[in-house]
């Protein structure tokens, strides 16, 4: 690698001061000569330009007119969408073995004394969210734009995790709208929360949601937000299902259909037993393509292969870390090429990073470098999907973001000539 | 003289005790063919590069390196055109077979959390070779490594060197003579743990306490055993030279009376005698210039320190002292010790004189791509303008933790008269899609890419169907 190779073009270098600016109004800008990965159907462009106006793309093409756009020479370098940081606490998790920074997990019973075990599916991380936090520019320079900020599962509490939604990492503290996913875990990991058998999983969620329907008359599981939330998500609402075994998958997918419910599932290491079921269901899999060894009995299928043979069963496929997950959600293009590394499509290794995740966290108007998409872009110095590839700028919804992070700052203190 | 024999074994258990083995090795090569790896760029592992290169093993070591080497009668030739052949990878900070999958109860091996100094105990004693996990290790270059009891403790025990080859028993594994490591642990597992039990150390004052202690300690049990063995000697001198002096009105000289073993000091005992290397598992840079003053405190080495994620603030200090830094390439934040991460660590490390970087994994997944691993520290140095080329870069899987392990002069780079722990790479192996074509630990394939046969399954996975 040649030094200094990665540094900041003048263009970009003129747009990232411009950007500096407070409260400057941001200025259209034209990415001119690109290798541009669209991730839709347009697949790669070579030599390309991107017109950005008003924060969203509004023209992909060459040779295209400036106009009053400023002018960023990318010069043949990647550009693509801003990446998904995968299912994880960034924003509710700063340090995850400090409780007092972590909200993603609502625990009364682990309490002293114990609480009493409460099923809320309401609990919200929408609630919790900071778009502060000082590990999210770790990950936004990096690439990464947005994220599902998720719930989880932990002793002391309950298999409904509660809700999520996609974070878009320029600061802003609300959730998107129409990205609200109700997070459920089953298995042997949330089999302690359940009496110690998956079987009353089934059990729980049965009488849950038919409680949502008619309240029970004799006290029943859930608030009255509860029984609303699970309500709402009964009219076809995105669930999704922390489930790894084949079988506990297909019981999961028949849930949902029984319960009007649009199921995702996350994990599934054994999904690809059920690839022609899930394809047929257009079920969306969120995996850990990294993930290849039987870490449970849940898990006994796991391979390097999964991401490539779900694929092209035609399953939408989702990539994700599936350890220390929010720190490391700049990894998710590592796990991506990886993916491809064992047979995987290059492109659709992308689109598990970029477009895969907004469709299936129901946003349409990010994701993909296409006419009337959000400039959520990322200029890289190689191959994105390459260890040895940096992003070079990251622009959500046009703007130029900073590129400094608590770990760059560290770096300027510390490195040596 | 028959007295003498007798003697010897006493002799044998107090002055060797910590460097003896009473689990020894059995390890034996596989058997191999004599093979010729032509046209291969060759990543040496000493910072050096031989493009189209040929590598000559014979009887299971490295015979000869060059270029254009004289095609042999009997010589298995492979084509290494396009390929890029390293050192096998070495992992110096490993619990595969102490946590084995599926990590479940019965596999919880890893850390003796029942009291904060267990010196005693060796990770050896928990090692499952069977682990699947060591399989995939050897899929991804793999040939050695240092598997550690865990940091829950300030001295959690002895590390062992294996040799990443199917096995049944891990005696079977055990890398002939490779020394033994000690594992201990700054910061704040200890304290958490025992803190959080009512119990010394709460703190990182009491952890010092704590190593202090136990050295101390082992001090006076090292000078017991040593005044021990003077006293014998003296005793079997004065026996040898007046072997008819005994008369009738002098009591006969009685031996000395041998000291009580007491394994934990044994083992701390090896590390004050040199014999025993210390691995440290520690974040935090002002913990880690705290232990170096311990170890002059007590009069002993550390070789290296682990995870080691502020070696950067202190890479001068780690140079001057001789002790490398074994390094993720990105892992941070997952606890506050870990809060200061940077990428450019092990790039930083690597810079200064005498700097010795090492990539480590702790981690069944890591353990799979410590190639990807150093590509992306390199790829972070050379945005500072560093210039890390692949030959250099590949001694942070290679020679720096040969050399911390105690093993550069049987493996860690291509070199003749070596071990041929050997990896062709499908192509530069500093890139996400490198794939290992083929692995050979002592010059015999064990892992294929393209030959299901020579790819081994545990016995957990047996009859699991992984194919669709």
């Amino acid at each position: 690698m040649i030094a200094r190779k990665h540094f900041l073009s003048a263009g970009i270098a003129a747009a990232l001061l411009f950007a500096m600016v407070p409260g400057q109004v941001f200025a259209d800008t034209l990415i001119r000569n690109a290798r541009v990965h669209t991730a839709s159907a347009t697949g790669t462009l070579e030599s390309a330009d991107v017109l950005i106006r008003d924060g969203r793309i509004a023209a992909v093409g060459s040779k295209l007119d400036a106009g009053t756009a400023q002018v960023v020479d990318a010069g043949g370098k990647p550009l693509t969408p801003g990446l998904f940081g995968g299912v994880n606490g960034l924003g509710v998790e700063d340090v995850s073995l400090e409780q007092g920074t972590v909200d993603h997990a609502y625990t009364p019973a682990a309490t002293m004394p114990a609480g009493d075990m409460e099923h809320r599916p309401e609990f919200s991380m929408g609630d919790a969210y900071n778009p502060d936090s000082v590990v999210i520019p770790v990950q936004r320079v990096e690439g990464v734009t947005f994220n599902m900020v998720s719930p989880s599962s932990l002793p002391g509490g309950s298999l409904f995790s509660g809700l999520g939604g996609l974070a878009v990492l320029d600061g802003r503290a609300a959730l998107l709208p129409g990205s609200k996913v109700l997070f459920v875990a089953l298995g042997s990991g949330a089999s302690p929360l359940t009496g110690n058998s998956r079987a009353a999983q089934m059990m729980i969620l049965r009488q849950a949601f038919d409680e949502a329907k008619a309240p029970a008359a004799d006290g029943g599981l859930l608030t009255s937000a509860g029984r609303a939330t699970l309500a709402q998500f009964s009219r076809g609402g995105r669930v999704a299902f922390s489930v790894n075994r084949a079988v506990d998958i297909d019981r999961a997918v028949a849930f949902a259909r029984e319960y009007g419910l649009k199921p995702i599932i996350i994990g599934g290491v054994e999904a690809w037993k059920k690839r022609e079921m899930l394809a047929a269901a257009n079920v969306p899999v969120v995996l850990d393509p990294l993930n290849n060894l039987p870490g449970d009995f849940d898990s006994i299928g796991a391979s390097l292969h999964s991401a490539k043979w779900l694929h092209e069963a035609g399953v939408p496929i989702v990539f994700h870390l599936s350890g220390d997950a929010a720190h490391n959600a700049r990894k998710v293009r590592q796990a991506a090429g990886n993916a491809v590394a064992h047979g995987l499509d290059w492109e659709a290794g992308l689109r598990a990073i970029t477009v895969n995740p907004a469709r299936t966290f129901g946003v349409n108007d990010r994701g993909e470098i296409a006419v009337g998409q959000f400039a959520d872009l990322v200029l890289w110095s190689g191959d994105p999907l390459e260890v040895t590839s940096l992003a070079e700028q990251v622009w959500i919804e046009g703007r130029v973001q900073s590129q400094e992070s608590h770990q760059t700052a560290l770096r300027d203190r510390y490195r040596k000539p | 003289m028959p007295r003498r024999h007798l003697l010897l074994p006493l002799v044998a258990i107090s002055a060797v005790a910590a460097a003896s083995e009473p689990y020894p090795s059995t390890y034996q090569p596989l058997p191999a063919q004599p093979m010729l790896i032509r046209d291969a760029t060759v990543l040496v592992g000493d910072g050096s590069k031989l493009e189209a290169g040929d590598v000559l093993v014979r009887d299971g070591r490295i015979a000869a390196i060059g270029a254009d080497l004289p095609k042999q009668e009997g010589v298995t030739e492979i084509d290494g055109r396009g390929r890029v052949l390293t050192p096998g990878i070495i992992d110096i900070h490993s619990h595969l077979g102490v946590y084995a999958s599926p990590g479940l109860q019965g596999h919880q091996d890893g850390n003796e959390m029942s009291d904060p100094v267990t010196a005693g105990v060796w990770a050896e004693h928990s090692i499952m070779p069977e682990d699947t996990g060591f399989d995939a290790a050897r899929a991804a270059g793999v040939t050695s490594l240092l598997i550690l009891p865990g940091s829950a403790n300030l001295i959690g025990g002895r590390a062992v060197a294996v040799r990443n080859v199917p096995a049944t028993t891990y005696q079977a594994m055990k890398f002939p003579g490779a020394p033994h490591g000690l594992k201990m642990a700054c910061g704040e597992n200890p304290k958490r743990l025992y803190g959080t039990k009512g119990r010394a150390p709460g703190t990182r004052m009491g952890n010092v306490a704590g190593y202090r202690q136990a050295f101390a300690d082992a001090r006076s049990y090292l000078d017991e055993w040593e005044r021990y063995e003077k006293d014998l000697a003296t005793f079997e001198q004065s026996a040898q030279d007046k072997p008819k002096s005994r008369s009738k009105d002098k009591p006969a000289a009685q031996p000395p009376k041998m000291p009580k073993r007491d394994l934990k000091l044994e083992t701390l005992a090896g590390v004050l005698k040199g014999e025993i290397l210390v691995q440290n598992h520690c974040y935090r840079s002002d913990e880690m210039a705290i232990q170096l003053d311990l170890a002059k405190e007590f009069g002993f080495k550390i070789t290296a320190f682990h995870h080691a994620t502020e070696a950067y603030q202190v890479a001068d200090l780690l140079a001057e002292n001789g002790t490398c830094a074994a390094m993720w390439a990105d892992w941070w934040g997952f606890k506050l010790e870990a809060f200061e991460g940077v990428q450019e660590n092990i790039a930083i490390v690597d810079r200064v004189k005498n700097g010795c970087a090492i990539v480590h994994s702790d981690s069944s997944e890591g353990i799979q791509r410590l190639n990807q691993e150093a590509a992306k520290a390199m790829t972070r140095g050379n945005a500072m303008g560093y210039g890390i080329t692949p030959e250099h870069a590949i001694r942070w899987l290679t020679l720096n933790p040969a050399k911390a392990m105690g093993i550069l002069d049987q493996t860690g780079t291509v070199e003749v008269g070596k071990r041929a722990d050997l990896v062709l790479w499908n192509r530069d192996p500093f890139s996400v899609y490198a794939l290992t074509e083929a692995v050979y630990i002592d010059g015999a394939e064990v892992f294929s890419r393209a030959n299901p046969s020579q790819q081994h399954v545990s016995d957990f996975l047996l009859g699991a169907k992984v194919q669709p």
